[in-house]
């Protein structure tokens, strides 16, 4: 149940990319059609239920104030590394994203064919980045990690798909010039940040 | 001479990383609620574009093609790490506000893009100009937001009260929507759509 409530935040009620702005780049750079939209969505979905947990992992076992204990060594055991999160992450993201890509390459290919040039554009997606970072501050347990990633992820499809369905539809419509391209879609996504405020303090 | 200045100053309104280029945005709207912060996160991430384009163009020569992008990847992380400290160990407070947006600088697409695209090809003198130029692009952009969002929002600048001239009974309230993730999104499309028709660039569509 926890859990659930959990998800449920992070898709709806605190959204990655209408309530914290994370993954911005590729969430306007790829939602003009609706096959591209998908596509960027599933696999953000499929790294970041990796790559959360992954971290979780890596920051508890071996960066975090202390970690290194059950090492046994007691000059180890002293040791904070968590000033290494940053790089730590973003190499293991940057691998996590290569192995993906090859193991998808080697059993999957209909999958590797369909997300193909998405996989390598991924890992400099903040909203993966962002997802292990809150993972961090926020102290989830490794469960939590592991929903709190399929969840943020999750949101990101969501959010990334309707907007290119709306995108589809404006194009036939009357825009001011300079408000063409960017700054109406950053006008709807506005919109859509509104629509998404109503489930603001739903918990189950 | 005029090159130089090009270099410098294009970027901070005909090329402006924001506006025209559509970089680096996701963290163009989430520190922008007041001035203190939007403040400190241009100031970090100016210095950070600015010397990962001058690192990276003096190891230009250096580094393999194959590799570049993980190369990057590192200078960057290592100055990111350089300005969370720095911000940790001196301005406790704000570090604690920005939480978690230090941290994506590395992922802040200018970074990435000025290294990519004018760093590798250029000459660190005219590199270390690019980086700062853009820096201070994407700086102008986040201190208009935040400007509009926080007198907006809660009538204060810097934490003073615009407002304060007014009767008591006239008191400004705070627009509260201005606060939350819509109103960012819904300025930065009004700044883009005034920047553009005043410059004068389009986008087909």
């Amino acid at each position: 149940m926890e859990l659930l409530n959990l998800a449920v935040k992070a898709i709806f009620v605190e959204n990655i990319v209408l309530s914290f702005f994370l993954g911005m780049c590729s969430f306007l750079a790829l939602s003009k059609k609706v096959e591209t939209a998908t596509g960027l969505g599933i696999a953000v979905v499929f790294v970041l239920t990796m790559t959360t947990p992954l971290n979780w992992l890596i920051h508890h076992f071996l960066l975090q104030d202390g970690a290194l204990a059950w090492t046994g060594v007691a000059s180890l055991a002293r040791l904070d590394l968590s000033f290494l999160n940053f790089i730590c992450f973003i190499a293991v993201i940057a691998s996590a994203v290569q192995l993906v890509e090859m193991t998808l390459d080697r059993f999957f290919p209909a999958l590797y064919n369909a997300l193909g040039i998405f996989l390598p554009l991924i890992t400099v997606n903040c909203s993966i980045l962002g997802g292990s970072l809150f993972m961090v501050e926020r102290e989830y347990n490794l469960s939590e990690a592991t929903v709190f990633g399929f969840s943020a992820g999750f949101g990101f499809f969501l959010a990334i798909v309707s907007l290119s369905a709306i995108r589809k539809k404006l194009r036939y419509s009357n825009i001011p010039p300079g408000l063409k391209g960017l700054g109406i879609t950053f006008i709807m996504t506005g919109l859509m940040s509104i629509g998404f405020l109503c489930f603001s303090g739903i918990s189950l | 001479m005029a090159k130089t200045r090009d270099i410098l100053l294009d970027p901070l309104s005909d090329n402006n990383p924001i506006a025209i280029q559509v970089l680096g945005i996701c963290s163009a709207l989430a520190v922008t609620v007041k001035m203190e912060t939007a403040m400190v996160m241009a100031l970090a991430l100016t210095t950070v574009v600015t010397f990962s384009n001058l690192i990276i163009s003096v190891m230009r020569k250096a580094i393999p093609a194959k590799i570049r992008m993980i190369v990057e990847m590192a200078v960057i992380a290592s100055l990111v790490i350089v300005a969370d400290q720095f911000l940790q160990a001196y301005m406790f407070e704000v570090s604690r506000q920005l939480s978690v947006f230090v941290g994506l600088i590395i992922t802040n697409c200018i970074v990435m893009g000025r290294a990519e695209a004018f760093a590798l090809q250029n000459p660190p003198g005219p590199s270390f100009l690019d980086g700062l130029g853009n820096g201070l692009g994407y700086s102008a952009i986040l201190l208009i937001v935040a400007s509009i969002r926080e007198i907006l929002g809660s009538g204060t600048w810097f934490g003073h009260d615009v407002f304060a001239f007014m009767p008591e009974s006239f008191h400004y309230m705070g627009n509260g929507l201005a606060l939350l993730a819509p109103g960012a999104f819904i300025i930065i499309g009004l700044i883009i759509w005034a920047h553009r028709t005043i410059v004068g660039k389009f986008e087909t569509d």
